[in-house]
């Protein structure tokens, strides 16, 4: 299986409207959300006949024993991370504690364990002919990076034998579940906004996917917004050698796709024809990766 | 009071208009305090360009070395919780933009080889322009948190009265440290099936947090909406409605402030502050 | 001397893993004794640090030679540390064949580092 991610520096630029449209386009037999703290990707969509949950743990969290816990207080004073909630017994607010474990080391009751906290859920959607990976971070939780790497392993596993691209709608920003994104991919599509901060997104993310030697392209969403923004883009990816891929408008009718959970290439619309034009024009770019 | 209230603003996702909502609302109200807790990519000081006044390192503690005093049991190196630390063999190495500064090795080292020492992980700048108190975090890129950073913004003296704060995206931890003393959360949504899939999630941590809130509906288009039923499903109250307008696309996109280009949206932002305030009476009453 | 290649699987002739950090095992090759033993890698499930403590378990075997497709900053900064040689394991190959292409000296010193997970 080989992975053509979908990244953009910044968030809100269209990035899962774009990849619903490619994985429609490109008829791909497996495909992927990997941003873990805001998923989409589900909302637009096939039908599914099956689905399998799974948990996700991350970083083990504290918890005190109520029977042994003495109320001595030591844990919060050894904390940093104001995570100990006082009372009898005393215990631990599992959205502030960081897992550190120096509760458990100051504690004179030995009243203090780790114990697993799940993190998050990861679904796999089987269809007709076609698995769909995703997954979801818990409020208030830190890393994603491995939950990302999991979410990917889990469409490879299911995915056995397929052979053709995987579409991998990944993490908005710079990330470091962006870079989980990018490890193991073999074309990057980045989708860029044509604003001052989305200029400055898009030349961080390319320097970025360029440290891991995938192929690049780059598209406008919402390109007549600002075509100066827009043509000083195309320069940009002139210069540096990048294929451009293509500018798609701004398309109210994007809007009424998504909200009836249809893809833009469902319909017969400007934003629907631009996404047909940047398939085409990366298909080369896709048989040579 | 109403004028010394603590405003929050947030979205379930980034690119929403968060900022765009915050710099206008502090704009508007005018004399206040703008408050940018987006600390991975502070966007406000853009839009204000204000006279800088003030810069202050936010520092963390880690971990440095005696290699005198290492006895090379790696305690330490197993202790860690975040593998910040690493023996090669012939010295420790320690991983700075790993460590979540807990103090556990330094604690536990049965020679007290580890000292803790201090470093830089970002900086809390403040400022001003034109009426408005200019307060941005930044964070240096590849750090392990940005909360460090925001409790040291937070903590900034700034003269009473209102304050806006522009949070990070999402729910994370770092979302959760900037609302701790907000008196109303502002939820901004897009009117689609995405946006309401992000509201929800948004909500749910403007709850668990007993937060009053109300919604700002932007980039409004006409027809059929998820995020105005989602919102009438759970009680919330339409703060304003927003709607997509290539114009403002076009002026937000340059850096500029609509509030102070076009009297449209300086009486459209004056009557969303009316309406924070009110529903913030109401929901101050309700508690009490 | 031993030679350390992340691999997904003990099985003879396992693939060469695509990860360092979060590879499933690594094995470890004994030119000396021509027999290899596997050992697990306790950061595949590791919420951060991956690439260093993979790292610090290759250490901690005491190779001299890593083969690997790919690196991230964090890891090879505890491996260069350590003195342990880098070699680019080469895809497509499995873990016994890289073996076989670094005896005859016809793979290339790893240059290409990569940004890393940070902290995952």
């Amino acid at each position: 299986m080989r992975q053509l991610v979908i990244l953009s520096g910044k968030g809100g630029t269209g990035k899962t409207t774009l990849a619903s449209a490619l994985i429609s386009l490109s008829r791909t037999r497996a495909y992927a959300d990997c941003d873990v703290d805001a998923p989409n990707l589900h909302l637009i969509g096939a039908d599914y006949t099956r689905q399998e949950d799974a948990s996700y743990y991350g970083l083990p969290l504290a918890v005190i024993d109520p029977d042994k816990c003495a109320a001595c207080g030591a844990c919060e004073q050894a904390c940093r991370f104001d995570a100990v909630i006082q009372g009898s017994p005393y215990r631990i607010n599992p959205y502030a504690c960081e897992g550190c474990k120096v509760c458990g080391l100051v504690c004179p009751a030995q009243a203090i364990a780790m114990k697993p906290h799940q993190a998050g859920t990861m679904t796999l959607y089987y269809g007709e002919d076609a698995v769909f990976s995703t997954a979801r971070l818990k409020m208030g939780s830190g890393t994603s990076g491995l939950l990302v790497s999991q979410v990917k392993n889990r469409l490879e596993h299911a995915a056995g034998e397929y052979t053709g691209f995987a579409v991998i709608d990944g993490s908005p920003g710079i990330g470091c579940p962006v870079i989980a994104t990018l490890s193991g991919a073999h074309a990057a599509l980045l989708v860029a906004e044509p604003s001052l901060s989305g200029l400055s997104d898009l030349e961080r993310i390319i320097e970025t996917a360029r440290g891991f030697g995938v192929m690049i392209a780059v598209c406008v969403n919402k390109a007549d917004i600002n075509p100066e923004i827009t043509d000083r883009i195309k320069a940009y990816c002139q210069r540096e050698g990048l294929l451009f891929a293509g500018a798609i408008p701004y398309d109210p009718l994007a809007v009424q796709a998504v909200n009836q959970g249809r893809t833009i290439v469902d319909l017969d619309c400007p934003s629907g024809r631009a996404a047909e034009e940047i398939y085409r024009k990366i298909m080369p770019l896709l048989e040579s990766a | 009071m109403m004028s010394d209230r603590t405003i929050a603003v947030l979205s379930g996702k980034g690119g929403t208009g968060k900022t765009f909502i915050s710099v206008n609302l502090a704009c508007a109200a005018a004399p206040a305090t703008y408050i940018d807790c987006d600390a991975e990519e502070p966007n406000g000081h853009l839009f204000f360009q204000p006279a800088i006044k003030t810069q202050e390192a936010v520092n963390v503690p880690v971990p440095r070395v005696d290699p005198a005093k290492c006895i090379k049991c790696r305690q330490c190196v197993d202790f860690c919780a975040y593998h910040a630390l690493a023996w090669t063999g012939r010295e420790l190495l320690v991983f700075d933009e790993m460590c979540h500064g807990c103090g556990g090795c330094a604690m536990l080292c049965p020679v007290q080889a580890l000292r803790e020492t201090e470093r830089a992980i970002g900086r809390v700048q403040t400022g001003e322009a034109q009426g408005v108190q200019v307060l941005s975090g930044f964070l240096n890129p590849g750090e392990a948190t940005g909360v460090p950073v925001i409790k040291q913004l937070l903590n900034t003296k700034h003269p009473g009265g209102r304050a806006i704060i522009d949070c990070p995206p999402g729910s994370s931890c770092m979302v959760s440290e900037s609302i701790q003393d907000a008196d109303y959360c502002v939820l901004v949504a897009e009117p689609t099936r995405f946006g309401a899939h992000n509201l929800a999630m948004v909500h749910e941590l403007a709850r668990l947090y007993n937060k009053p809130c109300g919604v700002v509906l932007n980039k409004a288009l006409p027809g059929d909406d998820p995020s105005r039923q989602y919102c009438q499903a759970h009680g919330l109250p339409i703060l304003a409605e927003i709607a997509f307008e290539v114009q403002l696309g076009k002026l937000t996109s340059n850096g500029m402030i609509a509030v102070k280009e076009d009297p449209r949206y300086r009486a459209l932002f004056e009557r969303l502050l009316e309406r924070i305030d009110q529903e913030a009476c109401h929901a101050a009453v309700g508690h009490s | 001397m031993k030679i350390a290649i992340p691999v997904v699987s003990d099985v003879k002739d396992t693939a060469v893993s695509d990860t360092f950090g979060r590879a499933a095992m690594f094995m470890v090759y004994d030119t000396e004794a021509d027999a290899s033993i596997y050992i697990q890698n306790k950061a595949a499930l590791s919420s951060g640090g991956a690439g260093i403590q993979a790292a610090q378990t290759v250490v901690d075997s005491e190779v001299s030679v890593l083969l690997t497709p790919q690196l991230g900053s964090n890891a090879a900064k505890v491996l260069k540390a350590a003195g342990i040689r880098l070699y680019k394991a080469q895809p497509g190959l499995n873990a016994r064949e890289n073996l076989e292409r670094f005896t005859q000296g016809k793979l290339d010193a790893l240059e290409q580092i990569h940004e890393g997970f940070h902290r995952h």
